[in-house]
């Protein structure tokens, strides 16, 4: 997993609440068996029209926010389908960091596996980030999971929290299936204990 | 001990290791897969060396992109089939136990594993499927998994997990004729909001739920994803015990007498703490129709799309615009003005055999509206044939409705089966996003009674009032 530390970018503004996965990647993309190659669906409906032509005022592809790699967007992100091709998709777009007042928790645990950065601030403080950007050209955030704060340079700055080990294993980048492993032993030990019921041996026999 | 709750009792019992400074690791009693969220994670374990730990812990099935044409027929669409392959290939090299297409238990991922006895209660078990909270209706803590989790399972069975908070919702009361689960989970839905349970696990509790089947219970657990749960769950009891006994993979003799005698302690202990407490009142529910783009949208069929002025905050009123817009519904039009050009009767929310009991009884004697185009699609292959020996597909067929093969199908549209731009659709599915059931189209959540009644009449209609043949 890509470390993260700290990160400046620009930021655009997504003005919606409840941005379902749905939205994020659409079902017609998720057929591919690979990670990659999902950033150009991102939003599809949104930034498509039926015929595949750009819907051109969409905030993605204005030209002031071209190179984008922080989104701002209203209270639970991320929310319905548990697909981790949302989170592929922004990664892919170029995004580092989603910031919002709340985000749904599997969007939360994938993005987390895929050093997407989810920043969860006070509703005011959202509005204000998402005025400054909508009001200032090239408005830029820097996020920084050290200090855990975030900063414009221009008056706002904001802490936010995460848990220890979730910004341990980001900061490190840290592969936590190899982390699991590690307790190998309380895993077996556990499985002695806990054996597979007898009726369910009969599966792999088909 | 202190007095512990069901979601507490399950937690500790799979609680492998607590270490400081990093999340508990819980075992994954069973792990369960499909087509769309599996191949990345197979890779992952190819590209480090690794195998599946527990074959027999980890059952495939094929549900997400299948046509529910005809099973002879070839899969036209080459994503989906390779996809298809992939699985078929991955559970092949890893000795992964899967009902493929053409196998008799095929069927929806969280329909096959209740059915098949393979579900039970006091388990741990994750699906890279959000709706895995359905298997929380035995009193197992359940949840969806991204793909990175899906490796991670497959690779070392356990998880770390963030221990979630607790959320006990009581449903005081009985619930009326023509009230179901799936009315009782979108009432919850719309009082508490899409993000209400962000980051509890839902326990539901209070009369009306004992009361419900175990097919009601796994809706109204199905949906607490909608309401942004973890995972939804209720103690089992005599309902419980009474469905999953004789089901293939059940314990047998005096592993099932040893087996009900645990799972009976694992109801939540008086005295017990929930972070949160939320009380609904059965006499207030009624049968409910989605008007927007997320299930939280909702009013009772006999109310109307709501007012902007109705909404206090700004988002919200913002978000019931956009809504309005893109389902072409004006503030104030009664829902049963409504009209629908498609019924999708199906999902892992309303597939299963007493649902299209419900739908049938409905439409026994009437025909679809011939501006309609309906279709039932059962859970599994199992359903449907049961639904067969009882004659079920006969009036669905009778009245006009398509009957198909098992699926996910226009639930989510990854399938052919899928609404054209600007149709209107009566869906007993589980999620009314823009473009879920395809770009442009509009769908309104319902209980399958409500659906098969929108599809005789072509608008919605209040099932308390149906005349039944």
């Amino acid at each position: 997993m890509q470390a993260f530390r700290e990160h400046t970018g620009v930021v655009v503004p997504l003005d919606r609440v409840n941005v379902d996965t749905d939205q994020i990647i659409p079902k017609q993309f998720l057929k591919r068996i690979e990670r990659t190659g999902f950033g150009e669906f991102l939003f599809y409906d949104w930034r498509f029209s039926g015929d595949g032509s750009k819907i051109a005022d969409f905030v993605l592809d204005q030209s002031r926010y071209q190179g984008a790699t922080i989104l701002i967007a209203g209270k639970n992100f991320g929310c319905g389908s548990s697909r981790e091709h949302a989170v592929w998709a922004l990664a892919d777009f170029g995004f580092r960091v989603v910031i919002a007042s709340s985000f749904a928790d599997i969007f939360a645990n994938n993005s987390l596996k895929n050093g997407l950065l989810t920043v969860r601030l006070a509703e005011e403080q959202v509005t204000e980030i998402m005025r400054r950007a909508k009001e200032r050209e090239n408005y830029r955030l820097t996020i920084d999971l050290q200090k855990l704060r975030v900063d414009d340079g221009q008056g706002f700055s904001a802490a936010f929290a995460m848990d220890e080990f979730s910004r341990h294993c980001l900061l490190n980048g840290l592969d936590d299936i190899g982390l699991t492993l590690q307790h190998e032993a309380a895993i077996t030990a556990y499985e002695a204990q806990h054996p597979v019921r007898p009726t369910m041996k009969n599966i792999l026999a088909g | 001990m202190p007095p512990r709750t069901l979601f507490q009792k399950v937690w500790d019992a799979h609680v492998v290791t607590a270490h400081d400074g990093q999340s508990p690791l819980l075992y994954i009693d069973l792990h369960l897969v499909h087509e769309v969220t599996s191949p990345q994670a197979f890779d992952g374990l190819r590209a480090n060396g690794r195998r599946v730990r527990q074959p027999v812990r980890t059952v495939a099935t094929v549900d997400h992109n299948i046509p529910t044409t005809p099973r002879g027929l070839p899969i036209i669409d080459p994503i989906a089939a390779r996809q298809i392959e992939a699985l078929q290939k991955n559970c092949r090299d890893f000795g992964v136990p899967l009902f493929d297409m053409d196998s008799a238990e095929q069927g929806i991922v969280h329909v096959i594993g209740p059915e098949l006895g393979i579900t039970l209660p006091g388990m741990t078990i994750v699906c890279g499927d959000s709706h895995t909270s359905t298997h929380g209706a035995f009193g197992s803590l359940a949840f969806g998994i991204g793909t990175s989790e899906v490796e991670h399972v497959l690779a070392t069975q356990c998880l770390p997990q963030k221990k979630p908070k607790t959320m006990q919702i009581e449903v005081r009361g009985k619930l009326a004729e023509g009230v179901t689960a799936k009315d009782l989970a979108l009432g919850i839905i719309g009082q508490i909001g899409t993000d209400g349970a962000t980051g509890y696990v839902i326990e539901y509790t209070g009369e009306a739920v004992r009361g419900l089947s175990m097919e009601g219970r796994m809706t109204l657990c199905n949906m607490s994803i909608e309401a942004g749960a973890r995972a939804g769950m209720i103690a089992p009891d005599e309902t419980t015990f009474a469905y999953a006994q004789g089901r293939r993979f059940a314990p047998k003799g005096k592993d099932w007498d040893d087996a009900i005698a645990s799972w009976r302690l694992l109801a939540t202990d008086p005295g017990a703490k929930y972070d949160r407490v939320i009380e609904i009142n059965a006499a207030m529910l009624a049968p409910f129709v989605t008007w927007g783009t997320n299930p939280g949208m909702v009013v009772a069929v006999n109310a109307r799309v709501p007012e902007l002025q109705s909404f206090t905050q700004e988002a919200d009123r913002r978000a019931a615009e956009q809504a309005l817009t893109y389902m072409d519904l004006k503030p104030g039009t009664p829902i049963e003005r409504i009209a629908v050009d498609r019924v999708f009767i199906g999902s892992c929310t309303n597939s299963r055999i007493e649902d299209l009991r419900a739908a049938a009884r409905v439409a026994r004697g009437h025909r679809v509206n011939p501006k309609v185009r309906a279709m039932v699609v059962p859970g599994s292959q199992a359903i449907k044939h049961a639904a067969e020996q009882e004659g079920l597909d006969r009036v669905f067929l009778e009245a006009g409705f398509e009957w198909r093969e098992s699926g996910c199908s226009m639930c989510l549209g990854m399938n052919p089966d899928i609404l054209q731009p600007g149709e209107r659709c009566a869906s007993t599915s589980n999620r009314n996003f823009e473009g879920r059931q395809g770009r442009g189209g509009r769908t309104h959540l319902v209980s399958p009674m409500m659906a098969a009644a929108a599809a005789v009449t072509g608008h919605f209609t209040d099932i308390r009032k149906w005349k039944f043949e």
